[in-house]
């Protein structure tokens, strides 16, 4: 179907009724944006991370390679044009350009919680592995009262009492706020 | 080639919220340690974790059918998309092209026959593994109406039975590791596919855009990623899946965001019920008229008009109201409403059918033949012609 206003292609349908009347209109994506009829969802999480890309892509030109990944040999350079990794080892070899970019796009998200696979924890070290969940579920915790002070802040109290559920399940019963942890920037959909 | 069936998952019409949630679905990604991701992966790579998974699967005795899309033909593929089995991107092979498009460069990306595959329970299609779409593994659970809880339930099972033979790729910080980064962490995808009719025509539906963008959730079209919204269908799903549990990321949606959008389409059916009954039904008998006359018609056309049909029927307007309906568009104090003379009965399976039926590939292989597309317009619209005569 073509665009009421143009040639191109309408892919943004409206219909209204005013007044028993209907009102049927056909648009592209440039003249709806112009009529205002729809405008665009707010950018997604691809599209943010793309921009974030982009933006990144700009200044270091002159490193076009810039880091690799030792296991399958992926440039940085290269996951900014498709936006996909190459290889799991990939975020350990690029774990400092992907943090600040994770926590801008999921939420301040800063590490997993949640479903660990069972065969996961076979490390060859059983000590180093033992402290290694041990960090990692303090990271957790830490991760978790976060939000959970997020959450009751802005009266989300579903999601609060699924966090505290989380916790609880941590072994951390008494769900104290982290005292460690600096008062974090609002990020959830609260704001 | 399989029978056509008519039975599928999402368009029973039965479940919880019927009336504005057709289906749930919940998609969890994984992939294999020790194997780049699918982008990477040699044509040697990619048969040797076919093989792998698919010896995996068929060890499971979950009874499932299993299907080589690189050596399917592509009306079986676009069946299977049609039928929500697996995605626009599985079936044709590659990511759809995004915003870096313009770079020309694809080298990485599998070409259209790289070995893939899908495999599916038979004959309920309620549980789905997409074998090398983006990433090594997709396992997908679907549900008719509301049933987040339950697509879970179902989608962790068959995870924890496809890990208890395989070595999936985990990372104590950044949890199940994804090609990309967008699904890294719990790897969940949450998704229910939503009827908002009304929040269109009361001009409301950006409003509902807007509010889902900064809750961090996408609205999208009826085939998910890179689709349109057809007939007022849309898939609404969580975009964050790093850094919060499942538990969590279930119970914002189910909790929170889904009963508040409930709320909006059900008070804007009310509105329209209650103060603009004569504009609706001549609105909704209307696209009766078309659908029970017309001679050609399109895909679009027909996703549009079965849209308002099946906005008539949770709104009672098509013989009695189940539960569901009542819910809908019941206040208490109202009055029961009438129904509008000579209507006959048409239910909620009826119209999701015809949904599905109309789509190209259904249609072709409801009616048993290849088509043009000319032909394909005249086919649809006899099919809803024949399907609506009684109505
Ligand atoms: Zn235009
Ligand atoms: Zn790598």
């Amino acid at each position: 179907m073509k665009c009421d206003q143009c040639d191109q292609e309408a892919t943004v349908h409206e219909l209204r009724v005013t007044g028993g009347k209907r009102l049927e209109r056909h648009l592209c994506e440039s003249c709806a944006r112009r009529e205002g009829v729809a405008a665009q969802p707010p950018a997604s999480v691809p599209e943010l991370i793309e921009k974030f890309l982009h933006q990144a892509a700009k200044p270091p030109v002159q490193t076009a390679a810039g880091p690799a990944c030792p296991r399958c040999g992926l440039a940085f350079a290269e996951f900014r044009e498709t936006g996909l990794l190459g290889c799991p080892d990939c975020y350990q070899a690029f774990e400092a350009q992907l943090g600040p970019l994770l926590e801008r796009s999921h939420e301040g998200g800063t590490h997993h919680v949640g479903k660990t696979p069972k065969r996961a924890g076979h490390a060859s070290d059983p000590a180093s592995a033992v402290a290694q969940e041990r960090d990692d579920r303090a990271a957790r915790i830490a991760a978790l009262s976060k939000q959970l002070e997020q959450a009751v802040a802005g009266e989300h109290y579903e999601r609060a009492a699924a966090l505290r559920d989380e916790l609880r399940r941590l072994g951390d019963p008494a769900c104290p706020p982290p005292t460690s942890a600096p008062p974090a920037p609002p990020t959830g959909p609260t704001n | 080639m399989p029978p056509i069936r008519t039975d599928s998952e999402w368009l029973r019409g039965e479940g919880d919220a019927t009336d504005v949630v057709v289906s749930s679905r919940v998609r969890l990604a994984r992939n294999l340690a020790n194997v780049p991701f699918v982008n990477r992966m040699s044509p040697a790579q990619r048969l040797n974790t076919l093989n792998t998974v698919r010896a995996r699967v068929e060890s499971l005795g979950l009874h499932m059918t299993w299907i080589d899309l690189h050596r399917a033909p592509l009306s079986e593929r676009t069946l299977l998309v049609e039928r929500h089995l697996i995605s626009l991107q599985h079936a044709r092979g590659r990511k759809p092209a995004t915003g870096h498009a313009g770079t020309g460069q694809t080298p990485t990306r599998p070409a259209a026959e790289e070995p893939r595959a899908v495999a599916f329970t038979s004959p309920d299609e309620r549980l789905s593994i997409m074998v090398h779409e983006e990433d090594h593994l997709r396992i997908q659970a679907l549900r008719s109406g509301l049933d987040l809880a339950g697509a879970m339930a179902q989608a962790d099972d068959a995870d924890d039975r496809l890990e208890a033979g395989l070595t999936y790729a985990f990372g104590t910080r950044f949890g199940y590791l994804t090609a990309c980064p967008t699904n890294v962490g719990t790897g969940l995808r949450l998704s229910v596919m939503l009827h908002l009719p009304s929040l269109r025509l009361t001009g409301n539906i950006e409003r509902v855009k807007h509010a889902a963008g900064d809750m961090n959730l996408a609205l999208r079209g009826f085939y998910g990623e890179g689709s349109e919204a057809a007939g007022d269908f849309y898939q609404l799903s969580n975009q964050t899946t790093f850094g919060k549990s499942e538990a969590v990321l279930l119970r914002e949606l189910t909790g929170e965001i889904i009963p508040r959008v409930l709320d909006y389409e059900r008070a804007a059916r009310r509105s329209l019920l209650n103060r603009r009954r004569a504009d609706l039904e001549d609105q909704v008998f209307r696209a009766l008229g078309v659908l029970s006359r017309a001679r050609l018609m399109t895909t679009e056309e027909a996703m549009r008009q079965l849209s308002l049909l099946r906005l008539g029927v949770v709104c009672g307007l098509f013989g009695a109201a189940p539960d569901a309906r009542d819910r809908a568009t019941r206040q208490p104090g109202d009055a029961e409403s009438a129904h509008p003379d000579g209507s006959g009965s048409l239910d909620l399976a009826t119209v999701n059918r015809l949904m599905l039926h109309v789509q190209p590939a259904h249609l072709q292989r409801v009616l048993g033949v290849e088509m043009d597309q000319d032909r394909r317009r005249a086919a649809r619209a006899t099919l809803l012609r024949d399907a609506l005569a009684g109505v």
